[in-house]
C-alpha cells in the first residue's frame, strides 16, 4: 500500500504533540507497543506525516527507517491526509458480484479524482476497501462511520449532496 | 421481570440499516405507553438473515418482524405489546405464507441450521456477562479448572475431531498437544479475528454476539497448554467487535474469571487485544504474530512451528474465533456429542457467510456434510430474478468454484479439497449465470497482488505475472500460449511461495480453468464474454424487430453513440460506444442487448 510523499504541509497542534506523547508514555512499557502507538497517532493527527513519525522515533528510540517500514505495510495507516468525509467502497467478492465496481467508477467520475487521492478542496477521500462485513447489504460503502447499503449508482448523487 | 422482551439486532449489518435508531425510538415509545416496568428492550448480536435488517423478535412468542422502519414502532408498541394484536404486514413472508403463522425455527433458512458456534448469537445481550453465565457460560471453565488435569482436556479435543476453523482444517486438539508438550517460563494463546477473507463476516458475529464465548475458550486453552497471556488480534475494521471485546475482558475481570487464582484454582490467565491494520497476510499465523510483536506482518519460513516458537520466540497455539466458540460447548456437552454431528473427518458444524446472487444472505451454521443444494436452494431461497446458478465460491482468495455439477457433494473439509476449492474461513459467494468466471478470478488476483506482503519473490511477482497475462485474456489480447503460462506460473506459485497467501493465490485460476475453460477458450479464441461482463469484448446492439424508434436511448447516451429518428430503428455506433450499459437499464422494450 504505497503512499505518496504528502504534498500538504504539516500543521500539528501543540495540544496534539501533548496528546501523542501521552499517549507513547502509557503504551511504551507494552511488548510490541509500536503499533498502537501508530494506532492512536494517526486517531490524533488523522494522517502519519514525517513529523509525526520523527516525534514517535525520537520517544519511543524505535528507528525511523523501522516506523516507516510498519506505516506502509498495513493499508490502515496513511502517509497523507484524507478528506473530511472519507468515502470507502467496498470491493469484496459479495459486493463486487452485486456491482459494487460501477459505485467506485461512477464516485470517481462523479469527484474527479481516483482511488487513493482527496479531493483538491479537502472535502472527500475515496478509497476501496475489502469487506466490511456488511455483505447482507451488498454493495456497501462507508462515509466516515455512516454505512450506506443496497446502493445503486442513482443513489450516489443523493447521498453526496448530503455532505454538502 | 418483564412480561415481554423485544429482541433487536445490533449486529453490524442490522446496526448499518439503522438498528440502532430503531431501539431508541423503540425504547422511546415503550416508556411513553407506560409499559417500561412490562417490556424490556434487549440489543442482541446477528441473528444471520442481514439481508432483511434491522431484525427484532418479541418474546414470549418469537414474533419476527423484518425490515422494520423507526415509522413502524409506535404501531409494533401500540397494538402488539399493548393490545398482543401482531402487526402483520411486518413479519418476514416466510412466516406468512399459510393463514397462521409458522414459527421462526420452521422457516426455510432456520430449518436445516443448527447452531453451536452461533447458539448465543442473536439471543443474549452480548454486553452482560450475566446472560452468557445465564445460558451456562463459564461452566465449561469451572469444570476444566475443577474437575479436570490439563491432559484430560486436550484428549476430550482430540477425541471431539474439532479441526480449525480458519481454513486450513488442522486438528485443533493435536495444535494444543504439541505446545503443552515444549516447556517453557511462559507461553501464549492467540485468536486469530483478523477476519481478511473478502465475503466472510462469521468470526465477526460471533464477536459482536458472544464474545465471552470466545475469552472462555482461550481460558480452557490456556490451562490447556501451560499459558498465562492470552492475545485477540481483531481487525480495526470491526469497531463494535472490538468495542463488545473490551467490555466483556472488563466484566470477565470483574468477576475473577479472568485474573489471578480463577476458580480459587491456583490458575492465572489475562488477556490483551491487538488490533490488526488491515493487511490480509496478518491473517497467516506467522504474520499475525510478526504484527503483534509491532512490526511489518511478514510470514517467516516454517519450522520452527508456532507450539515451539511463536509469539515472542515462545510456544504459542494460535486458534481462530469459530474454533473457540465451539469449544465450550464440547468441554460442558462432551466430545461424543460434538463428534456425533457432521461427516467421518469433519465433526460438528461450520458456519457461512452466505452471499452473492442468492434470495437470503446471511449466516447460516449447518452441519458438516450439507450438501450446496441444501443450502442454496433450501437456506438461501435460491437464485433471485429467475437467473440459473451458476458456481459457489468457497474459501475467498485462496478458495476456488463448486460448479453445479457438484450440488450434491456432501461439504467438509476434505470433499471440498478434493473438487479444487477449500474450506477456508467460510465465505459462500453464490454466482449466476451474468457472473463472468475469467472475471472472477481477475478479481481475486487483484486482491493477492494488493495483499502479497513482498518478502518472498515467487508471490510478489508471479501473482503480478498472473493478473497481467488474465487481464489481456479479459481484453481479448491473449493467445493460447498465456493460457499455458498462466497454467504453469500457478503450479510454480503453488510449490514456491513462502507462505500460504503464495501457496493458494493460484487456486481461483486454477479452479475456474477446471471447470469453465471453455470460458477462457471464448475470451480468447472468440474474443467474447459469455456472460457479457468484460467491457472490452462486449458489443451493444439494437434489437430491430423491438426498437420502436422512441429516441429514449440515444437521449440517454452519455457519448452520443445512438444514432435513429423518432420512430425509426435506432442503431449504436461502436466506435463512439463507452459500453456504460445506460441505454439497455433506460429501453422500456427490451431491444437492446449484449453480446
Amino acid at each position: 500500500m504505497a503512499d505518496k510523499k504528502a504534498a500538504v504541509p504539516f500543521a500539528g497542534t501543540k495540544e496534539q504533540e501533548e496528546a501523542l506523547k501521552k499517549a507513547i508514555d502509557e503504551l511504551k512499557g507494552e511488548k510490541g507497543a509500536l503499533m498502537p502507538i501508530l494506532q492512536k497517532a494517526q486517531d490524533i493527527y488523522g494522517y502519519l506525516p514525517r513529523e509525526v513519525q520523527k516525534m514517535i522515533s525520537d520517544e519511543t528510540g524505535i528507528p525511523m527507517e523501522k516506523i516507516y517500514g510498519v506505516a506502509t505495510f498495513y493499508s490502515q495507516f496513511t502517509l497523507n491526509p484524507k478528506g473530511r468525509y472519507r468515502i470507502s467502497v467496498c470491493l469484496g467478492t459479495a459486493c463486487y458480484v452485486k456491482g459494487s465496481g460501477d459505485i467506485y467508477n461512477a464516485l470517481m467520475e462523479k469527484l474527479g479524482i481516483v482511488g487513493g487521492e482527496c479531493t483538491p478542496d479537502g472535502k472527500f477521500s475515496l478509497d476501496a476497501c475489502r469487506c466490511v462485513g456488511a455483505c447482507g447489504l451488498a454493495p456497501v460503502m462507508m462515509i466516515n462511520e455512516e454505512v450506506y447499503g443496497r446502493l445503486t449508482v442513482d443513489d450516489l448523487d443523493g447521498i453526496l449532496a448530503k455532505y454538502e | 421481570m418483564y412480561r415481554s422482551h423485544v429482541l433487536v439486532c445490533g449486529g453490524t449489518g442490522c446496526t448499518s440499516s439503522g438498528s440502532q435508531r430503531i431501539i431508541d425510538r423503540l425504547e422511546k415509545e415503550i416508556a411513553a405507553n407506560g409499559l417500561a416496568e412490562e417490556v424490556g428492550v434487549v440489543k442482541t448480536g446477528c441473528f444471520g438473515l442481514c439481508a432483511l435488517g434491522p431484525i427484532m423478535i418479541v418474546y414470549p412468542e418469537g414474533t419476527f418482524y423484518s425490515m422494520v422502519q423507526e415509522d413502524d414502532i409506535p404501531e409494533i408498541v401500540s397494538e402488539h405489546l399493548l393490545k398482543g394484536r401482531v402487526v402483520r404486514r411486518l413479519l418476514y413472508d416466510e412466516t406468512t405464507k399459510t393463514e397462521k403463522i409458522i414459527p421462526l425455527n420452521e422457516t426455510n433458512f432456520y430449518k436445516k441450521q443448527h447452531r453451536v458456534a452461533l447458539r448465543n448469537c442473536g439471543v443474549i445481550n452480548p454486553e452482560e456477562i450475566e446472560e452468557y453465565i445465564g445460558t451456562g457460560g463459564y461452566e465449561a471453565l469451572g469444570i476444566v479448572l475443577t474437575e479436570k488435569k490439563p491432559e484430560d482436556v486436550i484428549q476430550i479435543l482430540l477425541d471431539s475431531g474439532l479441526r480449525g476453523r480458519g481454513g486450513a482444517g488442522f486438528p485443533t486438539g493435536l495444535k494444543w498437544k504439541f505446545a503443552a508438550a515444549n516447556e517453557a517460563d511462559q507461553k501464549y494463546v492467540c485468536c486469530n479475528a483478523d477476519e481478511g477473507d473478502p465475503g466472510a463476516f462469521m468470526d465477526r458475529s460471533i464477536l459482536e454476539g458472544d464474545p465471552h464465548a470466545v475469552l472462555e475458550a482461550m481460558a480452557i486453552a490456556g490451562y490447556a497448554i501451560g499459558a498465562s497471556q492470552g492475545y485477540i488480534y481483531v481487525r480495526a475494521e470491526y469497531p463494535i467487535a472490538v468495542k463488545r471485546l473490551e467490555i466483556a475482558i472488563a466484566q470477565a475481570r470483574e468477576y475473577g474469571l479472568l485474573g489471578e487464582n480463577i476458580f480459587d484454582s491456583g490458575f492465572d490467565f489475562d488477556i490483551e487485544l491487538r488490533l490488526g491494520a488491515g493487511a490480509f497476510v496478518c491473517g497467516e499465523e506467522t504474520a499475525l504474530m510478526t504484527s503483534i510483536e509491532g512490526n511489518r506482518g511478514e510470514p517467516r519460513p516454517r519450522p520452527p512451528y508456532p507450539a515451539l516458537k511463536g509469539l515472542f520466540q515462545k510456544p504459542t497455539i494460535l486458534n481462530n474465533v469459530e474454533t473457540y466458540a465451539n469449544i465450550p460447548q464440547i468441554i460442558v456437552n462432551g466430545p461424543e456429542w460434538f463428534a456425533s454431528m457432521g461427516t467421518e473427518k469433519s465433526k460438528g458444524t461450520k458456519v457461512f457467510a452466505l452471499g452473492g446472487k442468492i434470495h437470503n444472505t446471511g449466516l447460516v451454521e449447518i452441519p458438516m456434510g450439507t450438501t450446496l443444494r441444501e443450502i442454496v436452494e433450501e437456506i438461501g431461497g435460491g437464485v433471485p430474478g429467475g437467473k440459473k446458478f451458476k458456481a459457489a465460491q468457497t474459501g475467498g482468495p485462496s478458495g476456488g468454484c463448486i460448479p453445479a455439477e457438484h450440488f450434491d457433494v456432501p461439504i467438509d473439509y476434505d470433499n471440498l479439497i478434493a473438487i479444487g476449492s477449500m474450506m477456508g474461513s467460510g465465505g459462500l459467494i453464490i454466482m449466476d449465470e451474468d457472473t463472468c468466471m475469467v472475471d472472477i478470478a481477475k478479481f481475486f488476483l487483484e486482491f493477492t497482488v494488493d495483499e502479497s506482503c513482498g518478502k518472498c519473490t515467487p508471490c510478489r511477482i508471479g501473482t503480478r505475472r498472473m493478473l497481467e497475462i488474465l487481464e489481456k485474456i479479459t481484453k481479448g489480447q491473449a493467445t493460447m500460449e498465456d493460457l499455458d503460462k498462466l497454467e504453469e506460473l500457478c503450479y510454480h506459485l503453488k510449490e514456491n511461495s513462502l507462505c500460504a497467501l503464495g501457496q493458494t493465490a493460484p487456486n481461483p485460476v486454477l479452479s475456474t480453468l477446471r471447470y469453465f475453460r471453455d470460458e477462457y477458450i471464448a475470451h480468447i479464441v472468440d474474443k467474447k464474454c459469455p456472460a457479457g461482463v468484460c467491457k472490452d469484448l462486449v458489443q451493444y446492439r439494437i434489437d430491430p424487430d423491438k426498437c420502436k424508434g422512441c429516441t429514449l436511448c440515444a437521449r440517454t447516451c452519455p457519448a452520443d453513440a445512438i444514432i435513429g429518428k423518432v420512430r425509426e430503428i435506432h442503431m449504436i455506433n461502436p466506435e463512439k460506444c463507452l459500453k456504460c450499459g445506460a441505454c439497455m437499464e433506460k429501453c422500456r422494450f427490451g431491444a437492446i442487448y449484449k453480446e
